[in-house]
């Protein structure tokens, strides 16, 4: 059976695929640069808004994950590059599968201390303890010289995946894109599961899930694990795509700007970071030709939204959210 | 004597200087509805949370079949069988009906941490909170969200949460609260079935609904229990009369 929100889910993938397509027949890397771009971000996103959308856990600090699975990326491949060993003489690598195994895993831990103590607050101080933790990550970035601190560090080659030369755009946007395709996968299962049951009901009623004999706190800790790992792998891919990856990635700007693509989209919407995503990068290429000062605009479409679609732009496209 | 199933045993709280709870002590036993009345601000609501561990208390017991559950966090508590109803409903609005009780049915199976199975096509989910729904008449109205059911079907929602936990005893508070005459009517019938399931410490104000159900009626007069008693003790206990029934007896 086909909703009208799968009728534009659908549509959207199929944009988002037929159109780096084109752009590469038509001899056009740029677009297809742009299609990578917002494939990652609706990557990160996504990872964002199973903590924001479903667990209804504002994290202003999701740039630290984030950054953590750019670094991932851009450590392993410095060392692979260099032939130096790294902690416990461990070389490193640049195939992209092992590299994401370490993003997920390292940004997970992060995440799990992070967690467990963000998540013994709510509401604002969430917020705000959030933002902390991730300035904190920021500056200790800053302040490492061995990877470069504030200037970053530098990806020469962009790391592989096997079977596919990831240097050619279009290959390198068909590896995130499926990737992304899975992560949207892994979201449709979890929102359906008994855990995005137990997170979702968190998020509407917490005495109600207390009540009925579930921990809302290790539901939470869960979801903003899995939360946080999602947004590493889009970091490494990040990484990967500007082959560049630099403290920028952690700072506060980045966990606004994901949250910002979530309400774009539409909040708790299996394609709402897709669409949030794909809207942003538009506006950026669109009016950033036009003014320097896109983001006065983009600021004003964002007031726009909030006051008049809540829903975003799935909420415009498709109505509104439906529960089972 | 049979052991009761709730023993609440000393119990003190304060706020400052405002003692809520004072000594209180009160048993609920198997089968039994046992009804607390008591005037606004009498901190029947204070007990209540105490029961059910959104308060701590400052000091006394409480056993629950047969355990010091006392230190014990709500979510705790109500795996170890205290089903509770609100005096406000207290839902997740968004879901349907039937994912409501279907999250409590999980609850009860003890497994929140499965990823991958959608909950609507789990049949150990999806039958059991069926059938509890048209146990409690809202078969009709599963699929609809609990924030567009009605006053008295939200309540009806509630106990359905309560009776998928399968609990030891029910705590009810105020479920006749806002219930058209119609509602209470029914409600009352219903309940006076569900005591055989587990006893029911029930909070009401509806007087006709406690003396036509209660087994037992304590009086909660400034956090302290006046009286307890049956319908017709209580009925005829003259302090309770001045303190709190006045003509109503």
């Amino acid at each position: 059976m086909l909703t009208r929100e799968n009728t534009v889910n659908l549509l959207l993938a199929l944009l988002l695929l037929v159109a780096p397509l084109a752009a590469n027949a038509f001899g056009q890397p740029f677009y297809v640069t742009l299609a990578t771009r917002i494939a990652i971000l609706a990557l990160a996103a996504l990872g964002l808004n199973l903590a924001l959308g479903l667990g209804g856990l504002v994290s202003f600090g999701h740039a630290a994950f984030f950054g953590i699975g750019g670094y991932a990326a851009g450590i392993l491949s410095s060392h692979a590059l260099s032939y130096e060993p790294m902690i416990f003489g461990l070389p490193g690598t640049v195939q992209m599968p092992v590299i994401w195994i370490v993003a997920v895993i390292a940004s997970g831990l992060v995440a799990l201390a992070i967690g467990a103590i963000s998540l013994r607050t709510s509401g604002v101080y969430f917020i705000m303890i959030t933002l902390a933790f991730a300035q904190m990550v920021y500056y200790f970035a800053i302040s490492w010289p061995a990877y470069g601190g504030e200037d970053g560090l530098s990806i020469m080659v962009r790391n592989q995946f096997p079977g596919t030369n990831t240097m050619k755009p279009l290959s390198f946007f068909l590896v995130c894109y499926v990737v992304l395709l899975a992560g949207i996968g892994l979201f449709a299962l979890i929102r359906a599961s008994r855990f995005g049951a137990a997170l979702q009901a968190a998020r509407q009623n917490e005495t109600r899930v207390a009540t009925v004999g579930i921990h809302p706190y290790r539901i939470r800790l869960t979801g903003f694990v899995i939360s946080a790992m999602i947004t590493a792998l889009a970091g490494a891919l990040y990484a990967d795509l500007n082959r560049f990856v630099s403290p920028s990635m952690l700072s506060w700007h980045m966990s606004g700007e994901l949250i910002v693509l979530i309400i774009l989209g539409g909040t708790g919407r299996l394609f709402g970071p897709l669409a949030g995503a794909a809207l942003y990068v538009a506006f950026e290429f669109a009016l950033g030709g036009l003014t320097e000062r896109w983001q006065f605009f983009l600021g004003l479409i964002l007031l726009g939204v909030v006051l008049f679609a809540r829903g975003g732009l799935l909420g415009l496209l498709a109505g509104k959210a439906k529960h089972g | 004597m049979v052991e009761p199933v709730l023993q609440i045993d000393n119990l003190t709280k304060s706020f400052g200087a405002l003692r809520a709870t004072d000594g209180v002590s009160i048993d609920l036993r198997p089968g039994e509805i046992h009804a607390l009345i008591g005037p606004n601000g009498a901190g029947k609501s204070t007990l209540i949370h105490q029961i059910c561990g959104t308060l701590r208390q400052d000091s006394g017991t409480i056993r629950f079949a047969g355990e010091d559950i006392g230190a014990l966090n709500t979510a705790q508590r109500a795996q170890k069988g205290l089903g509770r109803t609100f005096q406000v409903s207290s839902l997740a609005p968004e879901f349907s009906a039937l994912r409501n009780v279907m999250l409590a049915v999980q609850a009860k199976q003890g497994s929140s941490f499965g990823f991958f199975k959608p909950v609507m096509r789990d049949r150990s989910l999806v039958d059991p909170a069926m059938a509890i729904l048209e146990r409690v008449g809202l078969a009709d109205r599963a699929r609809l969200p609990a924030a567009e059911l009605s006053h008295g079907e939200r309540r009806q929602l509630e106990i359905a949460m309560a009776l998928a936990l399968q609990s030891k005893a029910f705590l009810l508070d105020e479920p006749m609260a806002g219930m058209g005459p119609e509602g209470s009517k029914k409600l009352t019938g219903f309940l006076d079935a569900l005591r055989r399931e587990a006893p029911i410490l029930l909070v009401e104000h509806d007087m006709d609904a406690v003396f036509a159900l209660a087994d037992r009626i304590s009086v909660l007069v400034y956090g302290k229990v006046i009286a307890t008693g049956t319908v017709d003790e209580i009925r005829s206990n003259p302090t309770v009369r001045t303190a709190y029934l006045g003509d109503h007896a």
